[in-house]
């Protein structure tokens, strides 16, 4: 400004004036700006739980260990879902830069076929965390015990199928020799839960009880996870591990073993894991969701014609930047949770 | 009103050729999408909030000056519930505390300065139609307005509006066993502090943009004045901030409604064990102020930045180190997320990591300070014009000094944790925060009424508006820091206890107290002039003319009666920076941004 010769109005340089100085419309700078926003939200939420956990005394959930099961086929591929899901998102993000190049070519068909690959990937997404949520809730077929010291262990190896229930004192709706086949690990659950399995004897929700009739558990292996008196955490126990865990499951004590989580308790480990798992795992299906929402409505006016008629795709833009934010996201919130 | 807009609509016709459409009473004057009608929007609901927020703070300065003694003030507007028999009930003290901070901080300085200022200002200082979305404008207002009004309900309700501080902490705040007003209230307040920062958030993504995107040809960034300067900070600032607060905030809501602990843990209540346990009400702290911080110069920047513009007006000079006035703003900006910590030297903090943050803290001293020199500088030799915006801007610089020199005993952690939470740092960040904020407040509406409203206020009640304003607020905030220094802390409803240990102590904080409370009082009643002449000038107030006091920013380039668009023709071309007040060899002691450079003049 001090030079004088400059042109009077330095209009000719991008921040004199008249033009935008990024060449970016004002809807996509305040979508920039509002990603900004929004990446600090999940930036307070991510370092409340990293806060939480280095504060935490007790162990903290390893990856590996809590999320390994795939639906229909049971337990035992640790992060196995979880990287297909994460592969999915990424994929949908990839589709919708195919979209927003095809609105840059104004190839209408283009822009619709790709927005709704992105748009079926969402769905995608979202679905998968319902049946992530689904086994964090319901957890693993062992669950979580007390040992007779006061210390707590999960337990890995291979569960024991159940093959039936042998009703031998009858209750109000099973009458003696009955054999129950169905539903029967919730059942086991929930009664080792509430102390009423006792010599392999289940006490069922009528009141009868039944003889529970189940393979043997193998290679059980207790990792201790919370000191007690004999055993100190990250310890593995092999030798008799099933037979300790035979005795506490039999035990008719209530709450010496845990299932899945919820707000109050888990088997994973202290209840803020949980906590936070919810509710930032919650809060970004949360926006995938409202994304794959948005997406939708502009995919309508895609086929509708409308930005075709206006000359330009800049909505799909304008959301794929938010799509693209959302998946980013994800991985933050995936090496939190899954990784590290 | 009505001759105006008769006036506004002849304009119009004459000139606007681009928006023909008839305006009806709802788009012209509530759901308007004109960012001058916003701007009004918002500083009408921010100054009926503040109105209500200084009711609440005479409220509980009568109970702390005549403790529990029966006063028919406060018969009448808490009735039986709260004051039975005129007497302040204790839990309703808090809840007073706490909505006075909350609507003062967020209503009445966010929304009241940032909220009108940037709105009205924005465009017409950078020479735009209007903001870049003026639909998101509109629903930034009437999430403002939705918040304000869900605030106001919490007041009504049976268990009494929240009660655990503006800051609200956990555990008060999460448990409703723990105190009435954390039930039904508090959840109000969150809710509303929600509508609040997703109303924030829009106009503050709408401030950005328009600055960068919608300025006219010449207007560079190093031509803009520093309201507008000041503005793009504070939203920048309220982008990066106000997420945070909702962070914390949702986390506070689970808490409460879900059976979370991410800040509860093991607390007993009525000698009852709750289940929570593992979560910690320092990472509430943390997140809180992280926002809380930036927020304290959400509420100052704005007021810095219409003071800047009307001291150089006034003292018709250029405005003393204009870039190193850019640079402070944004020092201070940047500054002001790394200094959280210095509301938390008494948490149990590393004494390690506390000496960062008062490291931190005091370099925050260092662009404040260039900012008042700059001032002063400014004003040093000036032909200064005393118009009531004047007056303000300079109390303005007054009361940042006091309350600045405060603030460097705050932030070292040796000294803090001696006064950490008494009425020392009330007395502080009202002087430095809120009479500041509001002396920007005043600056501004006094000095952009007549582009608001077309006419003009009436002078001599400024004047008696402010001296009553400046020695009954500083006969508030002054006493203050010795009630502090003698060892009172903040939010306790009686302090009759210290009549234990001192009676001499004790009956000095009461003389004290009084003596605020009758200042309190005289600086409300003072207010009085100002509302009487803000709306009896609104509709009586003389005509104003185009360029009132003789200022260079665009904005007095547009014609009184607003008209769609701002500018009846082309947009102005800018050729020179805002502050060439008394350039020698110039005719007048003021040229206009819309003159072109004289034949081998220099630019400043």
């Amino acid at each position: 400004m001090s030079n004088h010769n400059e042109t009077q109005n330095d209009s000719a340089t991008t921040w004199g004036g008249k033009v935008s100085p990024f060449s970016t419309s004002y809807g996509k700078l305040m979508m920039w700006f509002f990603l900004v926003s929004d990446a600090l939200t999940f930036g307070g939420l991510l370092i409340a739980y990293g806060f939480t956990r280095h504060a935490c005394q007790v162990a903290w959930p390893i990856g590996e260990e809590t999320f390994n099961s795939l639906p229909f086929l049971g337990h035992g591929y640790p992060l196995l879902y979880v990287a297909l899901m994460t592969f999915i998102l990424i994929v949908s993000s990839v589709t919708m830069v195919l979209a927003v190049e095809a609105g840059h070519r104004m190839d209408k068909k283009g822009v619709q076929k790709w927005m709704l690959a992105t748009i079926v990937g969402g769905l995608f997404f979202v679905g998968s965390q319902a049946w992530e949520w689904y086994h964090f809730i319901h957890g693993s077929e062992f669950g979580k015990i007390e040992l007779a010291d006061g210390s707590k262990a999960i337990v890995k190896g291979h569960f024991g199928e159940i093959k039936d229930f042998t009703v031998v004192e009858a209750g109000k709706h099973h009458h003696k020799g009955a054999v129950i086949k169905e539903d029967l690990l919730h059942q086991f659950h929930h009664a080792i839960e509430h102390g009423k399995l006792k010599n392999d004897t289940i006490t069922l929700h009528d009141g009868s009880k039944a003889l529970v009739h189940r393979a043997k558990d193998e290679h059980v292996v207790l990792v201790i996870k919370e000191d007690g008196l004999k055993y100190k955490t990250g310890q593995h126990v092999e030798k008799g591990a099933d037979k300790m865990y035979h005795e506490v499951i039999n035990s008719g004590t209530p709450h010496r073993v845990i299932y899945g989580a919820n707000l109050k308790a888990n088997e994973y480990g202290p209840t803020q894991y949980a906590q936070f798992f919810f509710f930032i795992t919650g809060f970004h299906g949360f926006h995938v969701f409202s994304g794959v929402v948005f997406n939708f409505l502009i995919f309508l006016k895609v086929v509708e014609g409308r930005y075709h008629r206006r000359g330009h795709y800049e909505m799909v833009e304008k959301t794929g930047l938010y799509w693209h934010f959302v998946d980013l996201v994800w991985v933050f919130v995936f090496t939190f949770f899954y990784l590290v | 009103m009505s001759a105006i807009t008769h006036d506004t609509h002849g304009h119009h016709d004459a000139h606007d050729h681009h928006d023909h459409h008839e305006e009806t009473f709802i788009s012209k004057y509530i759901f308007s999408q004109d960012h001058k009608m916003i701007g009004k929007q918002f500083l009408i609901t921010a100054v009926f909030m503040g109105l209500v927020a200084m009711l609440l703070s005479l409220l509980f300065r009568i109970q702390l000056a005549w403790p529990g003694e029966s006063s028919d003030f406060l018969s009448l507007f808490l009735g039986e519930t709260w004051a039975p028999g005129g007497i302040l009930k204790e839990n309703m003290y808090l809840g007073l505390v706490t909505i006075h901070g909350t609507i003062m901080v967020f209503f009445l300085l966010t929304g009241g300065l940032s909220g009108t200022f940037s709105n009205l200002l924005i465009p017409l200082q950078i020479g735009a139609r209007d903001m870049a979305s003026g639909f998101l404008n509109m629903v930034s207002y009437w999430l403002f307005a939705g918040s304000s009004v869900i605030m106001l309900v919490s007041l009504f309700i049976e268990t009494g509006p929240a009660m655990a501080g503006w800051t609200i902490y956990p555990p008060l705040s999460a448990l409703p066993q723990a105190i009435e007003g954390s039930g039904l209230g508090m959840t109000l307040w969150l809710l509303s502090m929600t509508l609040f920062i997703a109303g924030s958030l829009i106009g503050s993504l709408n401030y950005i943009v328009t600055v960068l995107n919608l300025r006219t040809t010449g207007m560079s960034m190093t031509r803009m004045p520093l309201t507008i300067w000041a503005f793009f900070v504070t939203a920048i600032l309220g982008v990066l901030s106000f997420p945070v607060l909702l962070s914390a905030a949702v986390l506070l809501m689970m808490d409460r409604l879900a059976g979370t602990s991410f800040y509860l843990s093991d607390i007993i209540v009525g000698g009852e064990m709750l289940e929570n346990h593992g979560g910690s009400p320092l990472l509430y702290q943390h997140l809180f102020w992280f926002l809380g911080h930036p927020e304290v110069y959400i509420v100052l920047l704005p007021a810095l930045g219409l003071s800047s513009e009307v001291i150089s007006t006034n003292a018709r000079k250029p405005i003393f180190g204009y870039r190193a006035m850019i640079g402070s703003i944004l020092a201070i900006g940047f500054l002001s997320f790394i200094v959280w910590g210095h509301h938390m030297f008494v948490t149990g903090m590393n004494p390690f990591l506390g000496s960062v943050f008062v490291f931190t803290t005091l370099l925050i001293a260092i662009p404040s300070a260039v900012k008042v020199f700059n001032y002063l500088t400014t004003l040093w030799r000036g032909s200064i014009v005393f118009t009531p915006a004047m007056l303000f801007a300079v109390g303005l610089v007054s009361t940042f000094i006091t309350g600045g020199v405060t603030g460097i005993i705050l932030a070292d952690s040796a000294l803090d944790i001696a006064v950490h939470d008494t009425y020392f740092v009330v007395a502080h960040f009202h002087i430095v925060m809120g009479m500041s904020a509001v002396f920007g407040m005043f600056a501004g509406v006094y000095h952009w009424f007549p582009k608001m409203y077309g006419r003009m206020m009436n002078t001599r009640l400024g004047y008696a508006h402010f001296w009553v304003t400046l020695v009954g607020a500083y006969g508030v905030f002054f006493p203050m820091h010795f009630v502090g220094l003698a060892g009172a802390p903040r939010r306790y409803y009686d302090y009759s206890v210290y009549n234990e240990f001192d009676t001499n102590t004790y009956e000095m904080m009461l003389d004290l107290n009084v003596i605020i409370t009758v200042f309190a009082i005289i600086a409300a009643l003072g207010q009085m002039i100002f509302l009487f002449n803000f709306f009896y000038s609104i509709f009586r107030g003389p005509v104003a003319v185009q360029n009132p006091w003789k200022s260079n920013t665009l904005e007095w380039t547009t014609p009184v009666e607003h008209v769609h668009g701002n500018w009846p023709g082309a947009l102005p071309v800018v050729h020179r920076w805002p502050y060439d007040y008394s350039k020698p060899g110039a005719e007048e002691d003021y040229i206009l941004q819309t003159v072109p450079l004289a034949e081998g003049e220099e630019e400043h």
